[in-house]
Order: structure tokens, then sequence, then C-alpha cells
């Protein structure tokens, strides 16, 4: 029962969230501030683990391609169907609800015990409006961060696969490029775009609705960090049956 | 000037508020004063309109809130001004940033009149430098300076106050109080305290309700109530041991 309680009142947060816009001067501010915290404050660590997860992936499937009979493009070509498909939408999103969603969380939970949201809403400031808004739209530039770790990801393989001796740069190219189905880049991109909404609104969520004190934003953070992971595999599953069943 | 008819408010089984009338005028320091728990916080809570009573109104200068559309209520808040326990400064604004943040928000003057507007206000809370800091790096007096120029930077109509000298010290706790005293007196706010601090209650205590178990046990000003039998009242006000020697000394004077 609580659980539809949560959902009912995760909805309404949503609505309220678009009612009452404040100045647009202001909005473009906090939106570019949330661009730099979310998205450039992440690319960092994204193209870290894009690069040596890409590497990774590269030198294990060498490694357990053992028949000589299979050809050793097939290296290229599951390097690029992991990274694209699965690892960068969806492990890259796993890993910013850890980075990205533990800061919304935290944030505006201290906003919320420090009494800051109490402050804005005597104001007549509409809370959600100016605290959650401007993290949606940074978001949204969230499938330029994921496109990055897709291309990070392959050139890790191809430096690891070639520099490691597993295949010829050729033969990795080849991989890359054969039974390519673009349909299925568009599909990771919609998955991402879901994400980014979820990884916007959830912590959010989790924030802004807290009680407590210090300890409690601790807690809150971290409760936000397992529902938006929770989320994000529930949603990978539908998206994937609905775009590629 | 706020007048509150009969306010019930409850959480869940828990009433908190069970029927509060009263008045709050203008251009006077009013205090709500009362134990942890009696229903101070919940009252102010909804005098600011954070909470809805399930019974009763509360009309500002005519104007009932329960009755105001969501545009009016949002006008009506934009004469408010609240200063809050821990200043609730934002803080990722400096002092100036915290101070200009209404009128950014809500007003249409360009930036030379919001400078000279923060200037003057910040001035007025004798506060003319720190205008770069940010909320952690000063002090909790400054801190609910800055809270006190935020509050009046729109002109406001209503000032609301929750504990305004908790954690200062005795001499910063006066300075402030006095300073919420003159501002109300200046710009004609009707002024609402929150405390529970008997040295506020005699520095400005021009009309204090005295609140227990969520019903309004006593009202009157700051001479009245150290002469009142009200056991409820004595009780709070005579629980220091220098308050209670204060009133031996008056007794064994009168005698």
């Amino acid at each position: 029962m609580s659980y539809l309680a949560s959902i009912g009142s995760y909805a309404i947060m949503i609505k309220e969230v678009f009612k009452k816009p404040v100045k647009w001067r202001i909005m473009k501010s906090l939106i570019l501030k949330e661009i730099d915290e979310l998205m450039f404050g992440s690319l960092g660590i994204i193209i870290f683990i894009s690069f040596f997860i890409g590497a990774v992936v590269t030198i294990q499937t060498a490694l357990n391609l053992t028949n000589p009979i299979i050809p050793k493009y097939l290296i290229g070509f599951t390097t690029r169907q992991s990274l694209i498909l699965e690892f960068s939408p969806t492990f890259v999103s796993i890993i910013m609800a850890g980075k990205v969603g533990s800061y919304i969380t935290s944030s505006i939970g201290t906003m919320r015990v420090t009494e800051q949201i109490d402050a804005l809403e005597v104001m007549g400031v509409n809370a959600l409006n100016y605290l959650v808004f401007p993290k949606i739209v940074a978001m949204l530039l969230y499938p330029f961060a994921i496109a990055i770790s897709m291309y990070v990801g392959i050139l890790g393989g191809w430096i690891a696969g070639v520099f490691g001796g597993f295949l010829t740069s050729a033969e990795f190219t080849e991989g890359l490029q054969i039974d390519f189905i673009p349909f299925q880049v568009f599909y990771a991109f919609v998955k991402t775009l879901v994400f980014a909404w979820i990884l916007a609104t959830v912590p959010s969520y989790h924030g802004f609705y807290m009680k407590g004190g210090a300890l409690e934003v601790g807690k809150a953070s971290t409760t936000a960090f397992v529902w938006t992971s929770v989320v994000i595999i529930i949603m990978n599953y539908i998206l994937t049956q609905l775009l590629l069943g | 000037m706020i007048e509150v008819n009969d306010i019930h408010k409850s959480f869940g089984d828990t009433q908190v508020l069970k029927g509060i009338s009263t008045s709050f005028s203008k251009g006077k320091t009013n205090l709500i004063i009362g134990q942890s728990g009696s229903g101070k916080t919940v009252f102010l809570k909804c005098l600011l309109g954070l909470f809805s009573p399930e019974e009763g109104s509360i009309v500002y200068d005519g104007r009932d809130y329960s009755n105001l559309s969501g545009d009016e209520r949002r006008d009506l808040r934009q004469e408010m001004g609240m200063v809050f326990q821990g200043s609730a400064l934002f803080d990722s604004m400096t002092v100036e940033g915290n101070v200009r943040f209404p009128l950014d928000m809500f007003t249409k003057q360009s930036k030379s009149e919001k400078q000279d507007r923060v200037d003057f206000v910040l001035k007025r809370v004798n506060l003319t430098e720190a205008y770069d800091r940010f909320p952690s790096e000063i002090s909790g007096g400054m801190q609910k300076r800055v809270a006190i120029a935020r509050a009046i930077v729109m002109n406001p109509k209503y000032l609301f106050c929750d504990e305004p000298n908790s954690g200062l010290d005795p001499k910063t706790a006066t300075l402030i109080d006095n300073l919420i005293q003159e501002i109300t007196e200046e710009y004609d706010i009707t002024t609402v305290i929150n405390t529970h601090d008997m040295n506020s209650v005699m520095e400005i205590g021009e009309k204090i309700i005295f609140l227990k178990d969520g019903i309004k046990e006593w009202e009157g000003t700051k001479h009245e109530i150290f002469k009142t039998d009200n056991e409820a009242v004595t009780s709070f006000v005579y629980s220091s041991e220098l308050f209670e020697k204060v009133r031996q000394m008056y007794i064994e004077e009168r005698n």
C-alpha cells in the first residue's frame, strides 16, 4: 500500500514540477548550473569507466574465442554490441544513479532539513519547479554523455585488442561494421532518455519528501540509489521487450 | 492585522491545535510562547499558509486565506517575510544573493534598483560587510541579520519569526529582538514571533499569547504576564531560578 502511495505522490510531484514556472532568466542560470554539475561533472567518471570496460570486454571476448574457426572480427562485433546495447545506456546509468542520484537527493534533502525549501514556499516560489525542473532539462543532455561513453568504450576495446595482440586493427574495424543495425542505436538512445528522466526525478522525489535530520539525508540518498537502480533495471527490461522483442 | 478564528489542526489521530482564536495587530510585535510540543510551530505554519487548518479561518487584512485562489495565495505570500529558526539561508548563494533573491524572483526592477534596495536593507540590519561571503562563512548572529534583511527586502506587510534568537548569545539575541521591534514599528508591519525565550518576552512582548496543549491558555502584555495568577503561565515564566528570584523580589516589594 505504501508503494502505491509513493507512486501517487511521485505523480503529483511531476505535475507540480511543470506548474507555476519561475522566470526564464532565473531558470536559464539554474539549468546551466545543473548542466555543469550533473553532466560536465560526470563526464570524467563516464569516460574513465567506459574506456576500461570496453578494454576488458575486448580482452574477455578474445580470451574466450579460442576456436580457430571463429573469425577474430567477432571480438570487435561483441565489443560494439555490448557497449551500444547494454553497457553504455544501462550500466553507466546505474553508476550515474550512485553519482548524480546521491548528489540530487542529498542536496535537495539538505535544503529540506535546513528549512530552505520552506523558505522558498513561504516566498511563493514553486519549490519543485525551482529545484527539479532544471535537473530534468540538464539531464536531456544525458544521451550525449552516453554517446561519448560508447565512443570511448569502443576506443578502449580497440586499444586493448590491437595493442594487446589479440587482433589487428582491420579485424576490429570489420567487427565494428558488420551486421550494423542503426535501429539498435535508436533503441539505446530511447533507453538513455528514459533513464535520464528516472535519474533526475526519482532522487529528487526522495530528497524533496524526506523527513528528519542529517542522518535521514544519508538514508534517503541510499534509498534513492536503490530505487533509481531498480526502476532503471525494470524499465530496461520493458523497453527491450517493447523495442527489440 | 491578522485575525485567527477558532482554528483546528490534526496530524493523524493527534489533535495539535484545538480551537485557537486571537488577533495580531499592525505595528506591534506579537509573541507566541509555550513549552515544546504546545503547538507553537504548527500554529505559526498555519499562519504562513504552510499548513491548512481543518476548521476555522485566518484572515489577513480582510482576506480569508481559505477563500483565496491559488494566485491570490501566492500574491499574499509575497506580502509575508519569514525568519526561520536556523535562518534557512540558501547555501549556494552569497549574503547579497540571498537578500536579492526575492527581488530577482518577483520584481521587474533594474539591476541598480535591486542593488540599492539590497544595500539599504543590509545597512538597516547593520550588516555593511560580508556581502560576498557565503552563509557558512558568517556567524549565527550575522546569519539571523541576513535572514531578517531577506525577510524585509520586499517590504512585507507581515513578518513571522520562528525562534529568532535561538542559539545566540544573550547580547546578540537582544540585538536581534530589538532590531525586529524597530523594523516592526518603522515599517508598520504585523509581526508574529514564536519563542520560548523569556528575555524576548521582557524586551519586545507587546502582545503575548501563551499556548498549552494546542489551546490558547492566556493572552496579555509583557507587563501583565508577571502579574497573572494563571498557573500554567507562572510555571512557564518562573521555571528559571532568575525569574523566580525576580518574582520573590516583586512580591516582597509589593508587601
